[in-house]
């Protein structure tokens, strides 16, 4: 078991996992189209991630003009080239499919303030 | 042809520079060494007899070490390879770079064991419909005729044990080789469970 991990390892993408669920991201992918590419974003909701070591995905949803859309990234792909956390949200657990029935205010992740701190300011030293 | 004994360790994936994931299963390929050789002369065909991982010397019997000649440590799996590609002496120790990417090769390993199957998994039969007040749904349905013949056909496909049996997979490509882990990775699905002893050998029916 240990071999397959070890066959991954030159294919994983260090620090690319920067981000929770519940998060809303922003995901830059690789587009080719014939010779050109470019890259697109996707900004939603991490709903859920799957799988492990180089088989890690993630689902992203956001409502585009009124319309659910989830989209399924491989984390290391290299089409994958960056992934931004534009919130951190608030949740209580793994899969967040409970999003999906929800409509308008309801759909929304509360959003965590605590692990915005932790980054930004190294903990007060004790008195 | 060329081949070597693998075992087979376990399936992933692999993204190529453009992104494209393609489902590879990782063989392990331990130093295989050249046990015994068959000449046209003495034998009637030419081929080499692998041996591969080692094994403790009180599981090999007499009979069974005898074949490893005195210079040579008797191991757990043993293959033959017809008309082996490559110079080789007995005793010679063969790795995995006589395989390179790109490569189509063969594997031959032993399928895992299904049970006693009825006739749709084991041989594909279609059934009979689930509804519409129909008695016939998973049955093997006739098996032979009236007095004339009097008996079933011989080879008439019947429920039965299915599975570990020889199995080959030909044509698969060899997407990557690691040289440093043992490594062969080949495109798609191998026969048999993990760990067990899979024989690879370049490809028989193309280049």
């Amino acid at each position: 078991m240990d071999l397959i991990k070890a066959v991954e390892a030159a294919q994983i993408k260090e620090g690319a996992e920067n981000f929770k669920v519940g998060d809303t991201v922003r995901v830059h992918f690789a587009i080719v189209e014939g010779q050109n590419e470019r890259v697109q974003l996707f900004e939603g909701v991490v709903l859920q991630k799957k799988n492990s070591g180089l088989r890690k995905t993630f689902t992203v949803r956001k409502i585009s003009y009124g319309v659910g859309v989830e989209r399924i990234f491989p984390l290391h792909s290299p089409r994958v080239q960056k992934i931004e956390v534009v919130r951190s949200g608030k949740v209580r657990r793994a899969k967040l499919y409970y999003l999906r029935k929800r409509v308008g205010k309801a759909a929304k992740v509360a959003e965590s303030f605590r692990r915005k701190q932790e980054e930004s300011e190294p903990k007060p030293e004790e008195t | 042809m060329v081949g070597l004994i693998g075992r087979k360790v376990g399936m992933t994936q692999v993204f190529d520079e453009k992104g494209v994931l393609t489902p590879v299963t990782v063989i392990l390929i331990e130093d295989n060494v050249v046990v015994q050789k068959r000449e046209v002369d003495k034998h009637g065909y030419s081929a080499a007899v692998l041996g591969s991982v080692a094994l403790r010397k009180t599981l090999a019997s007499k009979p069974y070490a005898g074949q490893f000649g005195e210079s040579i440590a008797p191991t757990r799996f043993l293959a033959e390879v017809r008309d082996f590609g490559k110079e080789c002496k007995v005793g010679e120790t063969l790795g995995i770079d006589l395989f390179k990417e790109a490569d189509l090769v063969d594997v031959v390993g032993t399928s895992k064991g299904k049970g006693y199957q009825g006739v749709m998994k084991r041989h594909g039969f279609h059934g009979g419909p689930g509804g519409h007040g129909a008695k016939f749904h998973r049955e093997g349905g006739s098996t032979g005729m009236n007095t004339f013949p009097g008996h079933t056909p011989k080879g008439r496909r019947m429920p039965g044990r299915m599975g570990r049996e020889r199995t080959t997979i030909q044509n698969l490509r060899v997407m990557a080789v690691d040289a440093e882990n043992k490594a062969l990775l080949v495109r798609g699905a191998i026969p048999g469970p993990r760990m067990t002893m899979v024989l690879v050998t370049s490809a028989k029916k193309r280049q």
